[in-house]
């Protein structure tokens, strides 16, 4: 063995060691049960978000109960219902404005593909203009369709390599 | 430049309200002239949710377009089914049975029990108050819950079909509907207790964004904004449409036209559609084929296997509401005669005539095609009067289509009700007018 060199093996051990596995994990969980999300509700997907968060539905059991209406404070964009051409900047503007880390979910077949309005005026899937992360199909989607996607992406949560302050980017 | 960025005054400021705001419903932006917390004047931009259904409608046949038609009121879809497929059957000069008929009354007064929920619930959550939020949706599934049982989905139902109805009511419709009917009034009776004489939620509503009844008529108010201030005009009783005008009920009026009245004359009028559904069920004729439709017949696949050697003349088991209607309930629930209806299922499946039927209803050039002209119809929607104009040039299409969307006539008068309140009246005056983005931008 030759001479150890401190900084490669902290390199090292960060990014895939017993340490660096183990604080990913646990960012992880903490993250995926503390989804504060910002709902960028525009058409009727709306009406079955509003009855997944109530109390019959209750998705406040899977940790995303919590609304903020402020993208800056939001971990997880939930897009439902139409964006029209009109409307898509609206929508870049408030992806722009979250902070790192952030999840989006399109909500809905027109979020997903612009649903039955193939026109001049709808666009045509958000993931045109923004990033997204888990796809619900369904015009509108049912609650449980929601609360599955919610699990879904908890589940990408967990597995993803996790950001943090003080790793080192490679 | 806006026209609001002209005429302001150099010392006042402008905010922009929305689009993204969680009382604008993600589709209006208000554009605000402040002087302290004063709204001194405003400008209203809607149309971030135009999808274009006018136009889309265009270009599908009659039949075809109905699913659109759901998703312009979002909240109550068949009272917008309804509007639509009456406008059609004016056209067409035929009318429903009259099992059908008593089937849509009670479909459109549970909607618009749904809508004015909702809508109350939206207005009331802007306001703060949480749980009568929760309370209101909790009533609304249970309606929901009704309404999918019979037509197969909760909100997306395109139920209500020209010449009846998709299907008849489920077998066991009276368990669902009566627990919707009694969760729904113990809701009622709660929130009133919670907010009649809330101090809180008088302050914030009574007196706010007063629309008298001149300026209500001039902007073409309809609906429960219009009967807030006082004018009594109510489609229902005004044209009677379907069994309305053996029905009993009352509409319930306001006095002064602000929030307060807009938010009591929905209360109100939940208990009288409520009313009206159990008078409907107790008039509703009985269904012909009763037994029939509990009796049991062979697999769709087996009467397609069979079919292709003899002549089906067994029943066949095709679930009540989802996927076809049964042949012998039909006349109750549908229009005689194949231009106007798709042909039933089980002989599209099992014999010639039948498919040859379904292709040519379904073919482009074929299926419904009224006489040329034009024709308006209204109804009275969840916001109020909810009117088709379609212009027919005798193909299968519509030569244009026009929705008189009642939200579009209120919103319209939210600068002039706004004007000298604070911001934090706008939440709940908007929240009166239930603008619902699908209907007011198309
Ligand atoms: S997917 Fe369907 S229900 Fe959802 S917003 Fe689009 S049209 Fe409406």
């Amino acid at each position: 063995m030759g001479k150890i060199k401190p900084r490669a093996y902290y390199r090292e051990t960060l990014n895939g060691g017993f340490i660096a596995t183990k604080i990913n994990y646990m960012l992880g969980w903490g993250r995926k049960y503390s989804l504060f999300h910002y709902p960028f509700i525009t058409a009727c997907c709306g009406m079955e978000y509003m009855s997944a968060a109530c109390a019959h539905w209750d998705f406040d059991r899977f940790g995303v109960g919590m609304t903020t209406f402020s993208p800056r404070q939001a971990d997880m964009l939930f897009v439902v219902g139409t964006i029209s051409q009109k409307e898509a900047p609206v929508l870049k503007t408030v992806y722009e404005q979250m902070c790192e880390p952030n999840w989006v979910i399109a909500c809905g077949a027109c979020a997903v593909s612009g649903g039955i309005y193939d026109n001049y005026a709808v666009v045509q899937g958000i993931d045109k203009i923004i990033p997204v992360d888990v796809f619900i199909p369904g015009c509108p989607p049912r609650p449980e369709t929601i609360l599955n996607a919610i699990e879904k992406l908890q589940d990408k949560i967990q597995h993803q390599k996790q950001d943090w302050k003080w790793k080192i980017k490679k | 430049m806006n026209r609001i960025q002209k005429e302001a005054r150099k010392e006042s400021l402008l905010i922009n309200m929305g689009p993204s705001h969680p009382a604008m419903h993600g589709t209006i932006r208000i554009m605000l002239e402040l002087d302290g917390e004063v709204v001194k004047n405003s400008e209203v931009e809607v149309g971030y949710l135009h999808r274009g259904f006018e136009k889309t409608c265009e270009h599908k046949t009659y039949f075809n377009l109905l699913p659109y038609t759901d998703r312009l009121n979002y909240v109550s879809p068949l009272i917008n089914n309804l509007a639509y497929v009456m406008t059609m059957e004016k056209m067409l000069e035929i009318e429903a049975p009259e099992r059908a008929q008593y089937i849509r009354v009670i479909m459109s007064e549970f909607s618009r029990i749904s809508d004015h929920l909702t809508a109350l619930a939206a207005m009331t959550m802007e306001c703060g108050a949480f749980t009568v939020f929760l309370y209101y949706i909790q009533a609304r599934e249970e309606i929901w819950n009704f309404i999918e049982q019979t037509t197969g989905a909760r909100m997306t139902t395109s139920y209500i079909r020209i010449g009846g109805v998709r299907a008849d009511l489920h077998p066991d419709f009276k368990g669902l509907m009566d627990k919707a009917i009694k969760v729904t009034r113990r809701v009622l009776k709660d929130v009133k207790g919670l907010l009649n004489k809330n101090k809180i939620w008088i302050d914030r509503t009574r007196d706010v964004a007063v629309a008298n009844p001149e300026m209500a008529v001039n902007y073409g108010f309809t609906g429960p904004c219009l009967r807030a201030s006082g004018v009594s005009y109510d489609v229902r009783k005004a044209h009677p449409y379907l069994v309305y005008d053996q029905l009993e009920f009352e509409v319930p009026l306001g006095d002064k036209g602000d929030n307060f009245d807009r938010y009591m004359v929905r209360m109100k009028e939940m208990e009288q559609s409520l009313k009206i559904i159990e008078q409907a069920v107790e008039k509703m004729p009985a269904s012909s084929s009763r037994a029939g439709l509990m009796a049991k017949g062979i697999e769709p696949d087996e009467a397609i296997k069979a079919s292709r050697t003899k002549k089906a003349e067994e029943r066949v088991n095709l679930s009540p509401n989802l996927q076809g209607s049964e042949k012998d309930v039909r006349p109750d629930i549908l229009v005689k005669g194949k231009k106007y209806t798709v042909p039933p299922k089980e002989d599209t499946y099992t014999n010639i005539e039948g498919l040859i039927n379904h292709f040519k209803f379904f073919m482009s050039g074929h299926g419904i095609r009224p006489p040329k002209g034009d024709v308006y119809f209204s109804v009275e929607g969840g916001n109020g009067e909810l009117g088709f104009y379609i212009v027919s040039d005798g193909t299968d299409k519509p030569y244009r289509l026009h929705l008189r969307a009642p939200c579009f006539h209120i919103v319209s008068a939210l600068e002039e009700m706004i004007k000298g309140h604070y911001i934090a009246d706008i939440i709940p005056t908007f929240g009166s007018t239930n603008m619902i983005g699908g209907e007011l931008d198309r």
